[in-house]
């Protein structure tokens, strides 16, 4: 693959970077990245790696975009209300980047669909808003041997990772059950500041180009949690756990979970991303 | 410069910065280390621009000579670079 003229300026300030340059362009450009939600996180995560030239970018929502939704989702406009996201999403960023495909998934991942849509990507982006879709997604992740980028907002704070299965822990390893239903305000009822989205957005969106690239020190088995009124950032080390119930040697979950079913949360508060 | 056999040329002549270093680098990055390379240039930003960043990848600057209202210059591909993946 060799890159054509409006490629070479479309990228040109990427091109230049150290460690970039043409190859690393190339890497973007084949590179096949799903994206989980175009929500509060997608937004951002989507539009960055769209205007990265990476070459194929899912997104999974099965979403419409609403009015309450605006003050987070930069990538959707006034006229998009009442559209499907995963649509409204590809409409936008075909037009910030013609160069690349884009492959909107209008559906609701579960246990049954989730294997068929990841295998066909390299690395996996959640921007879920809701426990029962980032375990599916962990779980999916660690037994498909995907890499993936996790990310989380809460309020005024936010939280990520690369989950590396093989190399670094999951999500269950820190924590290896979801919370039960009720315990936990979900973020329709909750608030958070549309900014805040962004910022760990773009956490998401830089170490998913630190990886296509092979660049820089992943975020694998560290944990950003980022509070947005101190504007602090703490990174801890997290190691994987030897008796993790999905990535370990004595993992018990050996197929996936729709938590959903037996949660009992309406389904309304499952549908909406972040 | 006499006597210095060039491998790959380029003219960037009415290219402006930083196009026209985005195009050196990446003609570079398709030669093998120790080959030269010769740069056509414009006066003014670009025959400043060029060879400084350059050299700020790790390429030697082997010599600049100035023709009726251009430049040329010549570069040999370093064998280290940062300029870019290997």
């Amino acid at each position: 693959m060799s890159l054509n003229d409006i490629q070479i300026e479309r990228y040109s300030r990427q091109i230049l970077l150290p460690q970039v340059g043409g190859k690393g362009q190339e890497k973007l450009l084949a590179a096949k990245v799903l994206i989980i939600g175009a929500g509060g996180l997608g937004s951002p995560v989507a539009s960055y790696l769209a205007g990265a030239g990476v070459g194929t970018l899912g997104i999974v929502d099965s979403d419409t975009v609403e009015l309450c939704n605006l003050h987070r989702q930069m990538i959707y406009s006034s006229d998009d209300i009442g559209k499907k996201k995963a649509i409204a999403a590809q409409a936008r960023l075909e037009r910030v980047n013609p160069d690349i495909k884009i492959v909107p998934y209008v559906l609701r991942l579960t246990s049954e669909n989730i294997m068929e849509v990841i295998k066909e990507y390299d690395i996996v982006v959640d921007g879920s808003d809701n426990f029962p879709t980032r375990y599916l997604v962990n779980d999916a992740c660690v037994l498909a041997k995907k890499t993936l980028v996790f990310g989380a907002f809460f309020r005024y704070e936010g939280q990520a990772m690369v989950i590396k299965p093989g190399e670094g822990p999951c999500l269950r390893c820190m924590f290896p059950e979801p919370p039960p239903p009720g315990l936990v305000p979900s973020c329709q009822e909750a608030g958070v500041l549309g900014a805040l989205a962004g910022v760990i957005g773009l956490i998401q969106a830089t170490e998913t180009l630190k990886l296509i690239l092979g660049i820089g020190e992943p975020l694998i088995g560290k944990f950003i949690l980022f509070d947005a009124l101190e504007m602090g950032l703490t990174r801890l080390d997290v190691r994987r756990d030897g008796n993790c119930p999905v990535c370990s040697e004595k993992s018990t979950i050996k197929g996936l979970v729709d938590y959903e079913e037996f949660c009992g949360l309406k389904s309304s508060s499952l549908e909406t991303s972040l | 410069m006499e006597g210095i056999r060039i491998d790959q040329n380029i003219d960037l002549r009415g290219v402006s910065c930083p196009l026209n270093y985005v195009r050196t680098k990446l003609k570079l990055e398709e030669m093998e280390a120790g080959k030269i390379l010769e740069i056509l240039l414009d006066d003014g930003e670009p025959i400043v621009n060029v060879p400084r960043s350059a050299k700020e990848d790790g390429h030697k600057i082997l010599g600049i000579e100035q023709i009726d209202g251009y430049f040329k210059v010549l570069v040999r591909k370093s064998n280290s670079t940062t300029g870019g993946l290997e």
